[in-house]
C-alpha cells in the first residue's frame, strides 16, 4: 500500500547573515505497509518520526528539502497527487484534540471532510458507528469529553473512506479506557483493510495493537521487527538501542542506560547510537551501516545477529 | 514530617465540585502514587498541594502548620509539559539557577550538558527540558515533591533516568513524593502505596 524508500529530509536554515546550514534530520529512511497491516513507529521526542508523517501527507515546510521516492498503491505519490488523495484515501489523525475548529459544531466539521454523496447521512452513519449520539452533531469541541473527542478525530479521518491512515501520537495522556478505545477502532479499520502507520513515543502502545515496529533513533530506522519479537529480556531484538528501549519499561527492569539521543545539530558520522552502544567498534564510528535483513525484520547495525 | 491535605474541596468558578471533601497525606521519605480517570481532578489536587490553587474548603499543612506564602515553597510540583512550565525569555541558566543553584554532580546524573546552559528553551526537546524543570526542583529544601504526569511524553529511557535520579534524591533528602500518572506499570515499579482518585 505504501512504500518509503530512501527518504532522507533535511532542512536549510539561516545561519549568520546570509550564510545558510543545511540539517539532515532523517536519512536513508525505509518502510512498507500493506493492507490490513499496522506498523508502530516507535522513537524518542526529536527523533524525526513526525516529519515522516509529513512527508508523506505532503505538509512539509517549505525550507525542507526532500529526496527518495515514496509509492502509494504501487505509483509514486506526487505534490499533484497527495493534494488529491488527502483528506479522503490518505486521513490524518491528529495528536491532539486542539487541531479540531474551536468554532464549529463537530456534526459539520465533520461533514466537511465528506467529497462525495450525501454528507449529512455519512455524518451520521458514522457517528452513530462511533456511539456518538444525535445531540453530539450540534456541540462545540469544548463541550465533548476527551474520549468523545478523540471518536470525532477517528471520524473525521474515516468519514471519507481512508485507505492509508497516519496517526500521529494519538494517545499521549488519555486514562487506559480512552486509549484502549482509541487503538480497538485502529486495529477495527486494520481488519477492514485500511493500512496504518501509528506514530508513537511510547513502545507500550506500540505492542499493543501494532503488527511490526520501527525504531526510529536520530532520524534513521534502526530495526523494523514484528511484535511478537518484544518479549522477555529483549533476546530476540536485534538492535542494542530496542534492547535497551525494551528493558527501559517499567514493566521490565526499568534500567535505562546513560546518555541521550544526539540532536540533529550534532552532525554524526557513523552509527547515532555508537557513544552509548556496548558493541562499539572502529566501523561503528567511520561509517554508518546498511540496513540488512536478520532473523524476519531488519536492523541497522555491524553486530546484530 | 508530614504534608497533610484536610477535607478538601475545590470547584473552578461555578462548575461543579471537582474535590470533594479530600484526605490526603504523604510521609517523608514515602512514595505515593495517585491515579485515575481523565478529568477526575488529579492535576487539580497536584496544584492545590504545591499551592498554585486555593481550595474553596479544608486545608493543606505540613505538620500541622500553614506553609509559608513567601520564600522558597517546601512543596515543589514538576509539571507534565516541560515547554509551557519554563519562561521561553529565559537561557535555560536563568530557569535552572531560579530556585538554587544545582550541583554538577546533580546535572551530571540528568545528563544535562554544560551546552544547553545558554539555549533557549525551543532549542531543546521535551526530554531535555523536563531534565532541568527536574533538577530544578530537587533543591536540598524541598521536602515534598509533586510528580504530576513528568515522564508521560518521553520514551522509556529517559523516563527511567529521570526517576531514578528522581528516587535516589528523595531517599538522600527523605523527601516524600506524590506519583501522578496513568501508568499502572509505571506505578507498582515506583510507589508504597497507591491513592485512587474517583
Amino acid at each position: 500500500m505504501l512504500e518509503v524508500n530512501n527518504l532522507s529530509i533535511s532542512f536549510i536554515q539561516y545561519e549568520k547573515g546570509l550564510k545558510q546550514k543545511t540539517i539532515q534530520v532523517i536519512s536513508d529512511l525505509n518502510i512498507k505497509i500493506s493492507k490490513g497491516e499496522i506498523l508502530a513507529i516507535v522513537g524518542s521526542s526529536g527523533s524525526g518520526k513526525s516529519l515522516l508523517a509529513h512527508a508523506i501527507l505532503g505538509i512539509l515546510p517549505k525550507n525542507a528539502l526532500m529526496s527518495g521516492t515514496i509509492l502509494y498503491d504501487g505509483r509514486e505519490l506526487t505534490t499533484k497527487r497527495q493534494k488529491k488523495l488527502r483528506g479522503n484515501e490518505i486521513a490524518f489523525i491528529p495528536q491532539s484534540v486542539n487541531f479540531l475548529d474551536p468554532l464549529m459544531k463537530v456534526g459539520s466539521q465533520v461533514r466537511s471532510s465528506v467529497s462525495a454523496g450525501e454528507k449529512k447521512e455519512k455524518q451520521r452513519k458514522i457517528f452513530d458507528r462511533y456511539s456518538l449520539d444525535s445531540r453530539t452533531d450540534s456541540l462545540f469541541p469544548f463541550q465533548l469529553s476527551g474520549g468523545m473527542a478523540r471518536r470525532v478525530l477517528v471520524a473525521s479521518a474515516v468519514v471519507g473512506g481512508a485507505k492509508l491512515i497516519v496517526a500521529d501520537e494519538p494517545t499521549p495522556g488519555l486514562h487506559p479506557e480512552v486509549v484502549n478505545e482509541t487503538l480497538g477502532h485502529l486495529r477495527e479499520l486494520a481488519n477492514q483493510g485500511c493500512a496504518i502507520l501509528l506514530i508513537t513515543h511510547d513502545i507500550g502502545t506500540a505492542l499493543n495493537v501494532a503488527d511490526s515496529i520501527a525504531v526510529f533513533y536520530s532520524g534513521i530506522t534502526i530495526e523494523i521487527s514484528p511484535v511478537s519479537d518484544f518479549s522477555g529480556k529483549g533476546e530476540s531484538l536485534r538492535h542494542p538501542y530496542t534492547k535497551a528501549l525494551w528493558n527501559a519499561l517499567p514493566q521490565n527492569d526499568f534500567n535505562p542506560i546513560d546518555g541521550f539521543q544526539p540532536s540533529h545539530i550534532e552532525q554524526h558520522s557513523g552509527c547515532p547510537f555508537n557513544s552509548r552502544c556496548t558493541f562499539k567498534s572502529s566501523e561503528c564510528v567511520s561509517k554508518l551501516p546498511l540496513i540488512r535483513d536478520v532473523r524476519f525484520g531488519k536492523v541497522r547495525c555491524y553486530h546484530a545477529t | 514530617m508530614q504534608l497533610e491535605a484536610r477535607n478538601l474541596s475545590f470547584r473552578y468558578g461555578k462548575g461543579p465540585l471537582i474535590i470533594n471533601n479530600l484526605n490526603l497525606e504523604l510521609k517523608s521519605g514515602e512514595i505515593l502514587g495517585l491515579s485515575g480517570p481523565s478529568g477526575c481532578g488529579k492535576t487539580t489536587l497536584a496544584k492545590i498541594l504545591s499551592g498554585y490553587e486555593l481550595p474553596q474548603g479544608g486545608s493543606v499543612k505540613i505538620d500541622g502548620k500553614s506553609i509559608p506564602s513567601k520564600g522558597f515553597n517546601p512543596v515543589q510540583l514538576i509539571f507534565q509539559h516541560p515547554e509551557k512550565a519554563v519562561n521561553p525569555r529565559w537561557q535555560m541558566k536563568k530557569t535552572l539557577n531560579e530556585g538554587w543553584s544545582p550541583d554538577n554532580e546533580l546535572l551530571d546524573s540528568l545528563g544535562i550538558e554544560k551546552a544547553w546552559l545558554k539555549r533557549w528553551p525551543n532549542e531543546l526537546s521535551g526530554g531535555e527540558l523536563q531534565r532541568f524543570c527536574v533538577a530544578k526542583a530537587l533543591s536540598p529544601k524541598t521536602r515534598f515533591l509533586i510528580a504530576d504526569e513528568i515522564t508521560t511524553m518521553l520514551d522509556a529511557i529517559t523516563q527511567a533516568q529521570i526517576w531514578n535520579v528522581v528516587l535516589n534524591k528523595a531517599r538522600e533528602n527523605n523527601i516524600g513524593v506524590l506519583v501522578v500518572s496513568h501508568d499502572q506499570h509505571l506505578i507498582n515499579r515506583l510507589c508504597d502505596r497507591v491513592f485512587i482518585g474517583k
